[in-house]
């Protein structure tokens, strides 16, 4: 590589995508228009459980501008279900989803029908028309066994249990100084991204091909699906990514709408488009969290932690999903966090209800597994009259301990160890941020009306792994570089960090460069954006195929130039040699074809680590939270975009703090979701949280692969619950309100103060 | 079929005549019938905000109002604030500052501070965030797009003492 001040990785880049949103010319789903593309809607149950007794659609079918209605019976012959993409563990195979119901419904919003109309007016009208007669069952709302089990080989309701553990937790127990078990839940939420989902599914009667465009994340997976549904070689079928409007983990997994729209193009030979509604949104994509946990810890009297338990409860919804059970194996498996407890053991049980099913959001298990942790922690520190701090100081990991392996928490999981990095000096930096020594006198002080509190959350968390990632570039004829690659873009800006890696390795420009992503068309196989692993895997492809592309640019232009590779240089465009020789890129690929594949295979795990720190206060009378001040610390290994990282972790803390006070799916007890609309469904807006800080720190790079990135798009959030809570806790802890459940609504809190005057009627 | 309604009306300064049902939002005849998809939808009932443009000067949730409620009005869509090539100050701002993300919500919020720097170009940061407060978005956390807008103030300074000279 030519001059180190010119070098893009680790800058504040510009972002390439900006320009086109900025200007409202990005091309999202539902800015395709097709000549003769007709529009779909969905008729979802308005019911949460109950046996369809029949299904009358000739009204519709009889509307003017209605093409189709598509039930079950339309589908013909067995109708397929929604694969297990995630640990496809047997036991969860009765329980998948068939990707429209046929004579049973399980969930409000449930797919029932499909109604295709010259507009998405039209379909909508005729979607009133349709005569659905069900006879209603009990709802499922919570766990145990209800009258009518939702599942025949599954009476109780449960789907999985499975124990797990190292060390010897009954001993540890047995022997402890001290022991202590709590109850603790976070509510069910999902990740709303601002754009919906959408789906454009064209078919070509003649050469027998499918293009459906509005995929993401996972697209060739879901493309080997679709092909296996609709009977069609993977090779008949395009999966295209265009601009998304926002990821998360709900979106892209594959849903019923990724066969149903599909199947309705193939079935009227014409395009199909569908865009999902909010209402539908809220109903339809995957919800997350909705985790319990009872969870007990031993110590000494002097806060060494000796053995944790943990048992974990996660309400599934209706059926089990792409994602399997990684919400609650991720809770369990990271129950532990960055602390060294010898004696682990967990279990897990997943049960049944009739509500949306569940799937990963951002920080899967371990928003939920840090929360409860970090809680138990300032619990016993109280108990023990340990300085929350100290405490934590005392037990995290030290780096002389790493690797510091944590095998056999997920039972069907190969062993894992927490790679590199050092917890200390990332805690004492936290505590640094946020003024601990200064502030730490305040804890519980009513000032001014409102009581204030600082909390403290540690975390470690897995990302970038396996199985690999593959890119191809190749240098255009006018001498720019073309990057295609298997990753998917979800707003990120995946495609800016990817040009940096390309553009230093071969000293192109940033601005000839262009990113193709996630398509199947680009490349025979690719795996992804899922579990942070973007820039670690795609980018460590695109480095990989880079650097093979610049041995090809540099051999040809040897042959050119009559030196030696080794003499060469690629600067300004050009191949220069030592003697001020040159040829230009453009020249040399206009001669012959330069292109690269790269790959990179790696099933290690990078953990990424942190702390977050939160200085709260809390309004006795009304239960309102205000954030004073917030920061989260955490080592990404190394920062490709340091701009791009540090707006992840911010936008991160604030969808974090959304899950701690606002975002709640509300159910009935017939199990009617009751806030399906933004109006109802909150979210923060920008006078919520304005101040928060975020600290990126590259201290330990990650082994596993080239760049030394580990995932950063999930540290922002993982830890948020436990900061937050520990804080309003500190605050309230003066009149002996203990937090275990969010959200942490002002009536909760209210309710909680309230209850705890009324139980000591001398506290202020 | 469906009854339809011609509607004329100024959109980014030049004149359009469009024919809709009368049931048709403004959003969908600024995204289907003059093809202008910078304006996003995104929850169809006035909340998130995405879908904002001006309307005679005032930032509109275009889902909220009719096409034929546009009859002889004045529309102004992100795509009039400076296109890819030639970026105005608040879509240069918002860049600098890595003020989006998916960019999905941010015509709604360019469009949104247009309209407030238009009128109050020396609106503090507490009015900046709560008119802001109207739109939603999940990839920033909102800090950045505060920064940007404060930032852009400079240009809508600038061109209010140009017209007042």
């Amino acid at each position: 590589m030519n001059n180190v001040s010119q070098l893009l990785v680790g800058h504040p880049v510009e972002r390439m995508e900006d320009a086109r949103f900025l200007s409202g010319s990005g091309l999202f789903v539902d800015d395709l228009e097709r000549d003769g593309m007709l529009h779909a809607a969905i008729l979802r149950s308005s019911i949460a459980h109950a046996d369809i007794v029949s299904i009358d659609t000739s009204a519709a079918l009889r509307m003017p501008g209605v093409h189709a209605v598509i039930t079950a019976a339309d589908i013909g012959g067995e109708i397929p279900v929604i694969p297990l993409r995630l640990a496809p563990l047997p036991e969860f195979e009765p329980f998948r989803q068939p990707v429209i119901a046929a004579d049973k419904v399980r969930y409000v919003g449930e797919p029932i029908a499909v109604v295709v109309a010259d507009s998405r007016a039209i379909a909508e009208d005729a979607l009133e028309a349709i005569d659905v007669q069900f006879e209603a069952l009990s709802a499922v709302t919570g766990r145990g066994a209800t009258e009518d089990a939702l599942f025949a080989c599954a009476d109780d309701n449960v789907s999985l249990r499975y124990s797990a553990g190292f060390g010897d937790a009954d001993a540890a127990f047995a022997n402890a100084d001290y022991v202590r078990t709590e109850r603790f839940s976070v509510q069910r939420h999902t990740a709303l991204p601002m754009e919906t989902r959408g789906l454009l599914a064209e078919w070509d009667s003649s050469s027998a091909r499918l293009i459906v465009t509005g995929a993401t994340k996972v697209t060739f997976y879901n493309r080997r699906a679709l092909a296996k549904m609709l009977d069609l070689g993977q090779d008949d079928i395009d999966l295209i990514e265009i601009d998304v409007g926002g990821g998360f983990g709900v979106r892209g997994e594959f849903y019923p709408e990724d066969f149903l729209i599909p199947f309705a193009a193939r079935k009227l030979a014409r395009p199909v488009k569908w865009i999902e509604d909010r209402r539908e949104h809220l109903m339809a994509i995957n919800h997350s969290r909705d985790v319990a946990c009872e969870l007990s810890i031993a110590c000494r009297s002097d806060g060494t932690m000796l053995g944790l338990r943990g048992a974990v409860f996660s309400d599934m919804g209706a059926y089990i999903r792409t994602n399997g059970g990684v919400v609650p194996a991720k809770a369990a498996q990271f129950l532990p966090g960055p602390y060294r407890i010898p004696n682990v053991s967990v279990s897990v049980e997943t049960f049944m209800t009739s509500k949306t099913p569940v799937g990963t959001y951002r920080g899967p298990g371990r928003f939920e597994a840090n929360f409860f942790r970090e809680r138990l922690i300032d619990m016993v520190a109280l108990d023990l009259g340990i300085d929350v701090a100290e405490i934590r100081r005392k037990n995290l990991i030290t780096e002389a301990e790493l690797p510091y392996p944590i095998d056999g928490l997920v039972p069907y999981e190969g062993p894992t160890s927490y790679d590199t990095g050092n917890y200390v000096e990332v805690f004492e930096r936290a505590l640094l941020e946020i003024g601990w020594r200064d502030k730490c006198h305040l804890q519980g002080r009513l000032i001014d009306g409102v009581r204030h509190g600082i909390g403290l959350g540690c975390f470690v968390e897995s990302g970038g792994a396996g199985p690999k990632e593959n890119a191809a570039l190749t240098l255009e004829r006018d001498g720019s570089l073309t990057i295609a690659v298997g990753s998917s873009v979800l707003g990120q800006g995946l495609e800016t960090v990817l040009g940096q890696i390309a553009a230093d390795t071969l000293s192109i420009p940033f601005d000839r460069i262009r990113v193709l992503h996630g398509s199947t068309t680009l490349l025979d196989e690719g795996f992804g954006t899922y579990h942070s692993r973007a820039v670690v895997m795609g980018g460590s492809a695109v480095l990989d195929a880079a650097k093979k592309l610049r041995e090809k640019i540099l051999e040809q232009a040897a042959n050119h130039l009559g030196r030696p590779n080794s003499e060469l240089t690629i600067a300004d465009q050009h191949v220069v040699a030592a003697n001020g020789a040159s040829v230009s890129l453009a020249a040399l690929a206009t001669e012959q074809v330069l292109s690269a594949d790269g790959t990179f295979a790696n099933t290690t795990r990078t953990y990424s680590y942190g702390t977050h720190a939160a200085h709260v206060t809390v309004d006795p009378r009304t239960g309102r939270v205000e954030i004073l001040d917030y920061v989260a610390v955490e080592d990404v290994g190394r920062a490709i975009n340091p701009a791009i990282v540090h707006g992840q972790a911010i936008g991160a803390i604030v969808q974090g703090l959304g899950g701690v006070f606002f975002d709640h799916l509300v159910y009935d007890e017939e199990a009617q979701l009751l806030n399906a609309s933004l109006a109802d469904y909150l979210v923060p807006t920008a006078s919520d949280f304005p101040r928060l800080r975020a600290v990126t720190l590259e201290l330990r790079p990650s082994l596993t692969n080239p760049l030394g990135a580990k995932g950063a798009g999930e540290g922002g959030i993982v830890a948020v619950a436990a900061a937050t809570a520990n804080a309003v806790a500190a605050a309230l802890t003066p009149l002996g309100v203990e937090i275990h459940h969010l959200p942490l609504t002002p009536p909760r809190l209210w309710r909680l103060i309230k209850d705890a005057r009324d139980r000591t009627p001398t506290a202020a | 079929m469906t009854r339809t309604v011609a509607v004329h009306l100024t959109v980014n300064g030049a004149a359009a005549t469009i024919s809709v049902e009368p049931r048709t939002t403004l959003t969908d005849a600024l995204r289907n019938e003059l093809r202008l998809t910078g304006t996003h939808l995104g929850c169809e009932h006035g909340v998130c905000g995405a879908c904002t443009v001006i309307v005679d000067g005032a930032a509109v949730r275009s889902c909220l109002m009719l096409a034929v409620q546009a009859e002889g009005r004045d529309v102004r869509t992100v795509e009039s604030l400076g296109d890819a090539a030639h970026l105005g100050p608040l879509q240069l701002a918002f860049r600098k500052h890595h003020a989006l993300q998916c960019g999905f919500c941010t015509p709604g919020i360019l469009t949104t501070a247009h309209a407030l720097l238009s009128e109050e170009p020396d609106a503090d940061e507490d009015r900046i965030r709560d008119v802001i407060s109207g739109n939603l978005c999940r990839c920033t956390g909102y800090i950045p797009i505060v920064a940007a807008i404060m930032e852009a103030r400079s240009a809508y300074l600038g061109v209010q003492a140009e017209a007042a000279q």
